[in-house]
């Protein structure tokens, strides 16, 4: 991110210790520019997303650091600014949309608006609820209505407000991939006018991928990398962040031996006799290194390949086979055990079962080295 | 008759003065993080375990003419507390005060805190956010404050012995008529009476248990 000043960007320097009994404190030490548009901050559950957030909107307080958005100074730990949370304009949709029971949708709708006049402010609410196609549900409570249009209206009830800052917190879990994307879709259409910065929090890589322009990685606390999601999310750099990333296999090795004008280097797969060749990284023969691999990127076949461009290829046996959805989850036994990603029409064409013998074919490239 | 018509004057002003005074120390003890805040949780609950005669007779003493209060009172309207219908007002709101003060502290903590935060980022301060989300949730429990102070005011007996004494139409209420009466070999009289403080008692809690049960509810279910 350039150093360019931006008006309407997001600025966070935040420095928080959360003290426990147990021994276990947990720091979260980050600083972030987020400009107009989406930006996703990913993380696995516990990575410090949520308190980010409040520290963000004003419900939590930082022990120190500098929050500023809108061009204005929300919290300054030097200065000793902290802007009120109800004096913030910053919109926050939490994970439980958290909307009041007791109100109708419209009032829900309307909630943040109760300085306005009567007039305007039923002007805005019925813009809004028609930009989030809910305006058929003005009268219906919270419990009255579906998962997707309380989502809808838990959107819509934060922008109303016309926030300087949108700030979403895993609010479209539990949707479909289709609802969803509707749902994005409007939340963009929406922004494309305002242009406000929006700070999207999930841990799921679906939504990276669906949604990402840019992405902030955290992890215990600390931004680990930040850009666009390929090179945030294709090179992992952390176990816990590889494997909220979706690498379902994350296996320890031992290098046996770098070639350099390759640009690779054998390593032998946990205690077993499985040998890769898997990208060269910062390692020397006998060193330990963990070797990240996506479930969707290993090849299965049921006769011993020939002729493949793929340096790595193994055999083994199907310990399991699962059907969840529309993919199929093979655990196979290559002395190492791996989780192997195939379509049901695969299962059905190959005859695929518990116990056959089938090899699998992984491309160096598709081998990731994780820190 | 008389003295049921005290007994319920007397109990829908406590009612009423203990939701005015009892919903702010609710809030507070609800929601405060001081490290202190047992001490006044204890305060609020002591008239639960104290015997009315041990409250009545720190309140005669703090009324009397030579008591702090009682010398209060005397300077501003010219005539003590003890024996009058305030003094019993007075002391009825104390010891009534954890049947209000409870069922409140429940109902608030019971508020989903993710509310307040979604009130508080909309904008909405603290007395906002108390009108307008915690209070309407809170419903039941405060319903439940005005019944249970007003029915325990109507049933009490040791602390108005000790403050008020028995004088008809000031301070002889029902539960002291009906001592009076059977004192004096009035069954009949003093079962009448005990039958309307029965049903009037068991209807109360009917409101009671049938609101927490949501028999019926001014808002949907979540």
């Amino acid at each position: 991110m350039g150093g360019e000043v931006n008006a309407k960007m997001l600025t966070a320097r935040i420095r928080k210790e959360r003290r426990s009994t147990g021994a276990t404190s947990f720091v979260l030490d980050v600083s972030i520019e987020v400009s107009p548009g989406i930006t996703i901050l990913f993380g696995a559950s516990g990575a410090g997303k949520s308190t980010l957030l409040d520290c963000v909107a004003g419900l939590a307080r930082p022990d120190e650091g500098r929050i500023a958005a809108g061009g204005d100074v929300l919290f300054d730990s030097e200065r000793g600014i902290n802007i009120p949370a109800p004096k913030r304009r910053t919109a926050y949709v939490f994970q439980t949309l958290a909307l009041f029971p007791h109100l109708s949708a419209e009032e829900n709708v309307s909630y943040g608006l109760m300085d306005l006049r009567e007039e305007e402010r039923r002007k805005r609410v019925e813009a809004i609820l028609k930009a989030f196609r809910v305006e058929k549900l003005r009268k219906q409570r919270p419990g009255e209505i579906s998962g997707g249009e309380k989502q809808r209206i838990a959107l819509a009830r934060s922008l109303v407000t016309e926030p300087r800052v949108l700030l979403l917190d895993e609010p479209l879990t539990g949707l479909d991939a289709e609802l969803k994307a509707a749902i994005v879709d409007d939340l963009r259409a929406w922004n494309t006018a305002k242009g406000i910065p929006i700070l999207y929090v999930t841990h799921t890589r679906e939504e990276v991928d669906a949604l990402g322009e840019r992405v902030i990685a955290l992890d215990n606390g600390r931004v680990v990398s930040a850009g666009a999601p390929m090179d945030v999310l294709d090179a992992p750099r952390r176990k816990k962040l590889a494997q909220a990333a979706g690498f379902e296999n994350l296996l320890s090795a031992t290098v046996l031996d770098l070639r350099e004008a390759d640009g690779v280097m054998r390593v032998r797969l946990g205690e077993s006799a499985c040998e890769i060749e898997v990208p060269l990284g910062y390692a020397a023969a006998g060193n330990r290194v963990q070797v990240a691999v996506r479930a969707g990127d290993i090849l299965l076949a049921t006769e011993r390949p020939h002729g493949l461009s793929a340096r790595n290829v193994m055999e083994g046996r199907i310990a399991s086979l699962e059907q969840r959805g529309a993919m199929a989850i093979a655990r196979v036994d290559c002395g190492v055990a791996f989780v192997v990603h195939v379509t049901p029409g695969a299962v059905r064409a190959l005859e695929l079962t518990a116990g056959r013998r089938v090899w699998l074919v992984l491309k160096t490239h598709s081998c990731h080295l994780v820190e | 008759m008389e003295a049921l018509w005290l007994s319920m004057k007397l109990a829908s002003c406590v009612a009423a003065i203990l939701l005015v005074i009892g919903m702010p120390v609710a809030y507070w003890l609800a929601y405060s993080n001081w490290r202190g805040k047992f001490l006044l949780e204890s305060l609020v609950a002591l008239p639960l375990v104290l015997p009315p005669t041990v409250l009545g007779f720190y309140a005669l003493v703090a009324m009397g003419p030579r008591g702090p209060l009682g010398r209060l009172w005397i300077a501003l309207f010219g005539h003590g507390l003890a024996f009058t219908f305030s003094g019993l007002i007075l002391v009825s709101v104390l010891y009534s005060f954890p049947f209000a003060a409870q069922p409140m502290i429940a109902s608030f903590e019971g508020v989903d805190r993710k509310l307040l935060d979604a009130s508080a980022v909309l904008g909405a301060g603290g007395l906002r956010t108390f009108c307008r989300v915690i209070l309407p949730l809170s419903l039941p429990g405060v319903v439940t404050a005005a019944v249970l102070s007003f029915a325990h005011t109507l049933g009490e007996f040791g602390v108005v012995l000790m403050v008020g004494g028995n004088l008809a139409g000031v301070t002889r209420t029902v539960s002291i008529d009906i001592y009076d009466r059977v004192q004096s070999l009035e069954y009949g009289e003093a079962n009448r009476m005990a039958l309307v403080l029965l049903a009037i008692s068991f209807s109360v809690l009917c409101v009671v248990y049938a609101v927490n049960r949501r028999v019926w509810t001014p808002w949907a279910a979540k």
